[in-house]
């Protein structure tokens, strides 16, 4: 039965978008999990995700088109041994129901898989870059025509061998002009001005890949954090085969797989316990004074394609692990969609960044002001130990925090960390 | 007593200043316009316009002097001077009244009087304006733009006394016809009022301390231009200077170098129009973090000055000084003020210069000189009048058009144009350069036929060997 992608409702008050781009083409095979457009909110341009398996048959709506009411089809995927005919039966309509298929990537979560972070967590999408244009207009890879360029441009690029498709123009409406390629070609052009024939091979050696608006304000976020925060670090290893064991156990709870708690939901937790216990690591740098939280509102950093988000689990201090596992779930999956609205990652009082998945021991992430600690998370390995003054094995995990010395100080941090330690070697302490 | 606040103050109700008026206003900013003197500055009232209109009578007198070539029998022919002049000054007229009306449907302030820039308050530039010498009223705004244009820059020992000695000014409204005429300077203005004075009948000598007339057009251009003026009868020395002036009651005796020794020549009158110099005096700027360079105010692409929240554009800033520049400088920095993202800066080689002598000049980029001692690998092509049908058919055989390229990327460089109609032809330039065209879309397009336009084609298509009318 083939299978309508329709227009993505991205936060509960958008009715409607702009299909800013294809990212894969009609024909093209398709996975769960595939990114295969990038829709345009007048907030953000989020990825569009497919749950399904086949071929992207037919594409409704061409890119560029603008305010799509939501669950409008904008594309076909036959699966396997289907084919086009199926296609002309089809009602394609705008439907009125719900919109299934482009939730997640993945239908199980599995532990320590999607709280990742693939570069240093930051809190991103300001106001101020989700309004404009994202990604680059131009990127197709078979439409030359559809590029704007001058004249000029455009014989300079076919000269030099630069690719269009790859340029941001700076001319009206987005147009590569003269200069556009003036600056590509000076960048690296070892001869004078007279030899013009000198640069064609060496564009072949890179590829350009435009900024888009997230990176921009993620990599000035970044660099900030880095200069103006003065960052210490605390580094603690846990045993934590006693939380193995619990989580273990809560699990097998679990009628029908109705539930899953993860490591990094009872990390979160203890997070959370620990800083009620340490109410000063709860705290975030202001002009007017240390601001110390009363409840622990956790950032937990979450890579998406070509970048990372940090969806806020709130007042982790109140909640039981069941509920955070759910709300992760959730916000995971909604992150993965593109449908995270702004209070949902904007805030928190407390980070926590994941890198053990990917066979990372230890690591310093970058805190996310005005937030005061982040927490990084390594990889759980079985360690020699000396207990009782005999050799035995334990599973072994690194946590790292990240300090703002102005807002937490070392005894501050080093009290957080104990307690931290505490709640993951002995879980139980976290019923309290 | 607080001061009347606007969104915008502009300083001089020239082209650049009333464009830049009319613009704020379509962005929707209370504006005032303060002039001291005439709405239209010089060029509606002492520049631009007048000349052509002066000009234009020059081209009727030379269409009737041979009118027999086209086979009209004219006798008798005269001219009245003072009808002439009068004629311009009601062109101008015309022109000062519509844009005082331009002004007013914006509802635009137009406030006369002196402006001065009167120091800041509260994050507010203030200007005050005097009538008869005193302050009448201080007015405010976060932004205020200069426009207060130029005048006639004056060569040390050598000044105009507006009688014998006269700036361009009075070469617009003379009372009777010079027998004798010496311009010092062959830049634009003093090659017009050659090309007006010997049309009328004066006899005219140019003479310019540098090595050719019009030294900033194409060189091949001036010599042309050279050859076709004394055709005409206009004595022209180049290399020459002017080292004293001494005016009686009837004449003015000048002493130069162009007879190789410094003889003394007597004329009826001498033009002085060796370029222009800011009016940046008297307007507030000591102090002011603004700073001046040769007579004008320095700035940036945007117009904008050392002194937050003062711009300023036209003439009063760099070259070229051309009414054209000053109105495109007056949106960009409106647009910039208003924060209209629209605009980009000014590129200067795509501003085009004109010359509206007999025969006319026009011209956009760079000089063939120019470009070669830039290192550019270029590609000329030229066409001349003598092989254009409609040229023929008007009796305008004399010119010729010069396109130069870039050879490798086919970049319009420059273009470079004399004869009949070439200022109405040198827009076409203007667009192909700033689309950023190559010599392909200058083929592919279709220029009518007959027309001189066709000549621009063929120039192109000369620089690529693929002429096909010569």
């Amino acid at each position: 039965m083939p299978i309508k992608i329709l227009m993505p409702t991205l936060s509960p008050t958008m009715t409607e978008g702009n299909l800013a781009l294809w990212i894969k083409n009609e024909g093209d095979k398709v996975s769960p999990g595939d990114v295969i457009a990038e829709i345009e909110t007048d907030k953000a341009t989020m990825e569009l995700e497919t749950v399904d398996e086949g071929v992207l048959a037919k594409i409704l709506i061409p890119e560029g088109t603008e305010e799509i009411p939501v669950n409008t089809p904008i594309a076909i995927i036959l699966e396997e041994g289907e084919d086009k005919s199926q296609l002309e039966d089809m009602n394609l309509n705008y439907e009125k129901s719900e919109a299934k298929t482009e939730i997640t990537a993945t239908e199980e979560i599995i532990p320590n898989q999607d709280l990742v972070s693939s570069k240093e967590s930051a809190q991103i999408l300001d106001d101020d870059i989700l309004n404009s244009d994202n990604g680059n207009p131009n990127a197709t890879s078979n439409d030359q025509s559809r590029i704007k360029s001058s004249p000029l441009a455009r014989r300079m690029a076919e000269q030099q061998q630069i690719d269009l498709s790859l340029i941001n123009g700076s001319g009206p409406n987005g147009r590569i002009v003269r200069a556009d390629i003036e600056a590509l070609s000076s960048l690296d052009t070892p001869v004078g001005k007279n030899s013009p024939q000198v640069y064609k091979d060496e564009h072949s050696d890179f590829e350009i890949v435009p900024i888009n608006n997230i990176q921009k304000v993620v990599a000035r976020r970044l660099t900030e954090a880095k200069q103006e925060v003065p960052h210490f670090y605390l580094t603690v290893d846990c045993e934590i085969d006693n939380l193995l064991g619990v989580r273990e156990d809560l699990n097998s709870r679990a009628k029908n797989n109705e539930f899953k708690i993860s490591i990094n939901d009872m990390i979160i937790k203890a997070c959370a316990v620990a800083l009620m216990q340490v109410p000063a690591a709860n705290a975030s740098w202001s002009d007017e004074g240390i601001k110390i939280y009363k409840n622990a509102n956790i950032s937990v950093a979450v890579a998406i394609n070509d970048g990372l988000i940090t969806p806020i689990l709130n007042n982790a201090n109140r909640k039981g692990l069941l509920t955070i596992s759910s709300e992760m779930n959730e916000l995971v999956s909604q992150a993965h969609a593109g449908t995270l609205t702004p209070d949902q990652y904007q805030g928190g009082t407390f980070s926590i960044s994941n890198l053990g998945m990917y066979g990372v021991k230890s690591f310093q992430a970058i805190i996310n002001p005005p937030q005061g600690c982040i927490m990084a998370i390594g990889k759980v390995e079985k360690k020699p130990i000396v207990k009782n003054d005999e050799i035995s094995i334990a599973s072994i995990m690194s946590a790292t925090l990240s300090v703002d010395h102005r807002v937490v100080d070392g005894a501050i941090g080093a009290k957080f960390m104990e307690a931290f330690k505490t709640l993951i070697e002995d879980p139980l302490g976290m019923l309290l | 007593m607080t001061n009347k606040k606007y969104d915008l103050i502009i300083l001089g109700g020239g082209p650049g200043g009333y464009v830049a008026a009319i613009r704020s206003s379509q962005l929707g900013l209370s504006t005032a316009l303060v002039e001291a003197e005439h709405l239209g500055g010089v060029c509606l009232n002492w520049g631009c316009i007048p000349t052509k209109a002066l000009l234009r009578t020059a081209e009727v007198y030379n269409l009737i002097k041979d009118s027999n070539e086209f086979g009209i029998k004219t006798e008798n022919v005269s001219f009245d001077l003072e009808k002439i002049i009068k004629r311009s000054r009601n062109v101008s007229k015309k022109l000062n009244q519509g844009v005082e009306y331009l002004l007013k449907k914006n509802n635009v302030d137009i406030i006369e009087g002196w402006g001065k820039l009167a120091g800041k308050e509260n994050g507010y530039n203030k200007l005050s304006i005097e009538n008869d010498n005193s302050i009448s009223s201080t007015i405010e705004s976060k932004n205020i733009i200069l426009a207060t244009g130029s005048r006639a820059r004056q060569l040390p020992g050598l000044e105009s006394d507006g009688k014998m000695i006269w700036t361009y000014r009075e070469a617009m409204i003379p009372e009777e016809l010079p027998k004798s005429l010496l311009i010092i300077g062959a830049g634009a203005i003093g090659i017009e009022y050659a090309s007006f004075y010997q049309t009328l009948g004066s006899s005219v000598t140019i003479v310019e301390s540098l090595d050719r007339i019009l030294p900033l057009e194409d060189k091949e251009i001036s010599d042309l231009a050279h050859k076709a003026f004394e055709k005409r009868g206009i004595n022209i020395f180049t290399k020459t200077t002017v080292n004293a002036m001494k005016t009686t009651e009837n004449n003015v005796k000048v002493v130069t170098d162009l007879k190789g020794d410094n003889s003394e020549i007597t004329v009826d009158r001498v033009i002085v129009a060796v370029g222009i110099t800011g009016n940046y005096e008297n307007i507030g700027l000591d102090q002011t973090s603004i700073e001046i360079n040769k007579s004008h105010i320095v700035v940036d692409e945007w117009c904008a000055t050392g002194e937050t929240g003062i711009w300023a554009i036209g003439d009063l800033v760099g070259p070229p000084w051309l009414a054209h520049k000053a109105e495109h400088e007056a949106i960009i920095c409106v647009n910039r003020i208003a924060g209209v993202e629209e605009s980009e800066p000014l590129l200067a080689e795509n501003i085009p210069s004109c010359i509206y002598s007999q025969p006319q000049i026009a011209s956009i980029g760079l000089t063939e000189e120019a470009a070669t001692s830039l290192g550019k690998q270029i590609r000329v092509g030229r066409f001349p009048f003598q092989g254009n049908g409609k040229a023929i058919a008007m009796g305008e055989t004399e010119g010729l058009v010069k396109t130069i390229f870039d050879s490798q990327s086919g970049e319009i460089i420059g273009a470079h144009m004399i004869g009949s109609d070439v200022t109405e032809l040198i827009h076409g330039y203007s667009i192909a350069k700033t689309l950023e065209s190559t010599e392909e879309e200058l083929m592919r397009a279709v220029f009518p036929h007959p027309t001189l336009s066709e000549m621009i084609q063929e120039s192109v298509m000369d620089a690529y060997d693929r002429a096909i009318h010569i």
